[in-house]
């Protein structure tokens, strides 16, 4: 038997700790007076690339907005390299971090601004069509559920070794659409917890 | 290869499903879940903390003019992982409610008082040895609506990273000897007995400070093992 700590909800109440600035509009001001670890603009004064923001709701079975969900993505930088030291490529775009943190406002929408990621090496050595992981936490889940954000520009999407890994009718679930608002490409990635078109969580 | 992060791991956790705590019942993935390899997406993970925490950002009792109502507790312990190697330079967050039960937080309708010394929010990275150390109020237990006469156990919620995004965990430390215990579907929704005791905390009179605070020891295991791949042939 494993021998790990167990995992437990996030609960109601975690915005004035881990997301005091998010778009969370729980409170009158905004914001709480607790500076934040993680937010959810990851664009940095250094980071290369394509600016892109990210858009989307939680949705429960019901279809009815989770308004209390934390969102965390991880994401490599516009070259592919993780901020970590477990990925030895060099990395000129220094202080992105390639972590943010986002909680939905009462209408279960969140939104990241970032960087389009590059492509990462896969197993086996395989190319993965670029991605960013999301963790989703919430009250009502007793531990985070993964899944991951694709882009529907991408032609390599087609050969992904995760994205090819889900039946092909529910893959459409991992992909964000792209409208422009402007100059910026804003990607649109909603997240349905349970029911139809509910959203392809993975087993990591 | 043996998995640095191995499936089993994940067995001690809650099913996602836990109907006696309601808000599991619409917030649960209704199809399996899709087993993936883990790659270099999931190996790796934030390393953050260091720019963010700030001096005195451990000590909940001191973020305002005055100090806060309630036991002064301290709260330490190790951050491991399966192999009980310590997990250094880890970002550890908490949060959690005033002595009364009440948190800061706008939505928590609670009738009981806010602290204008108190937040409740609290960060701090493990030393090179996965040390960390807390000193704050003992929270209160409060109500909620999940079924008649229902209350949290004293808990506060615990955020840690670990090496990589698979070893991320959130969680909540629980004080020894609770009554609500029995009562509490999220506490119990941790269904294998030792695991549901490593989420309480164990007094610790050793670090106690005579006159001054209780002590509270609250060691935290991620998941995650050496890589043995030389070991994988025998198996
Ligand atoms: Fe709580």
């Amino acid at each position: 038997m494993s021998e790990i700590t167990p995992s437990q909800t996030v609960g109601p109440f975690f915005a004035y700790g881990l997301a005091p600035h998010s778009r969370c509009d729980w409170k009158p001001s905004d914001v709480y007076d607790w500076k934040e670890t993680a937010g959810a603009n990851l664009v940095t004064p250094d980071a290369s690339g394509t600016k892109i923001r990210i858009e989307g709701q939680v949705l429960d079975g019901d279809g009815l907005p989770i308004n209390d969900a934390m969102l965390e993505i991880w994401q490599a930088d516009a070259q592919g390299r993780y901020a970590h030291p477990r990925d030895s490529g060099t990395r000129p775009n220094t202080k992105f971090m390639g972590f943010g943190r986002s909680a939905t406002d009462k209408s279960g929408t969140y939104s990241f601004d970032t960087i389009k990621p590059g492509s990462v090496p896969g197993p086996n050595g395989k190319a993965q069509a670029p991605h960013i992981v999301f963790c989703i936490f919430s009250r009502g889940m007793l531990r985070q559920i993964h899944t991951r954000l694709y882009f529907s520009d991408e032609a390599a999407n087609a050969s992904d070794p995760i994205l090819t890994l889900v039946p092909a009718d529910r893959r459409g679930t991992l992909v964000a659409h792209k409208e422009m608002r402007g100059e910026l490409p804003v990607y649109r990635f909603d997240i349905r917890v349970q029911g139809e078109n509910e959203t392809v969580f993975f087993d990591i | 290869m043996t998995l640095v992060f191995p499936r089993e791991s994940l067995s001690v956790f809650p099913k996602h499903l836990t109907p006696d705590y309601r808000s599991t019942v619409k917030r649960t993935p209704s199809k399996p879940l899709i087993i993936v390899p883990q790659t270099l997406s999931e190996l790796t993970g934030p390393v953050y903390g260091h720019d963010a925490v700030q001096e005195g950002d451990a000590d909940l009792t001191k973020q305002h003019k005055g100090e806060p109502l309630g036991e002064r507790i301290i709260v330490h312990g190790h951050v491991l992982d399966e192999d009980k190697r310590p997990v250094p330079d880890t970002l550890v967050e908490i949060w959690q409610a005033n002595a009364c039960g009440r948190y800061v937080h706008n939505v928590d309708q609670h009738p009981a008082p806010l602290d204008p010394n108190f937040t409740g929010a609290g960060r701090t990275v493990t030393d090179s040895k996965g040390y960390y150390r807390f000193i704050t109020v003992k929270p209160g237990a409060y109500p909620w609506g999940n079924h008649h006469n229902a209350w949290r156990p004293n808990h506060i919620h615990f955020s840690v990273f670990g090496h990589s995004f698979l070893s991320r965990l959130v969680t909540q430390m629980y004080f020894p000897g609770d009554c609500l215990f029995p009562f509490d579907p999220i506490f119990n929704s941790v269904t294998d007995e030792k695991a549901r005791q490593r989420m309480i905390s164990k007094f610790d009179l050793e670090n106690t400070i005579p006159d001054w605070a209780l002590c509270f020891r609250f060691d935290i295991v991620l998941r995650g093992r050496e890589a043995t791949p030389q070991d994988t042939d025998k198996h």
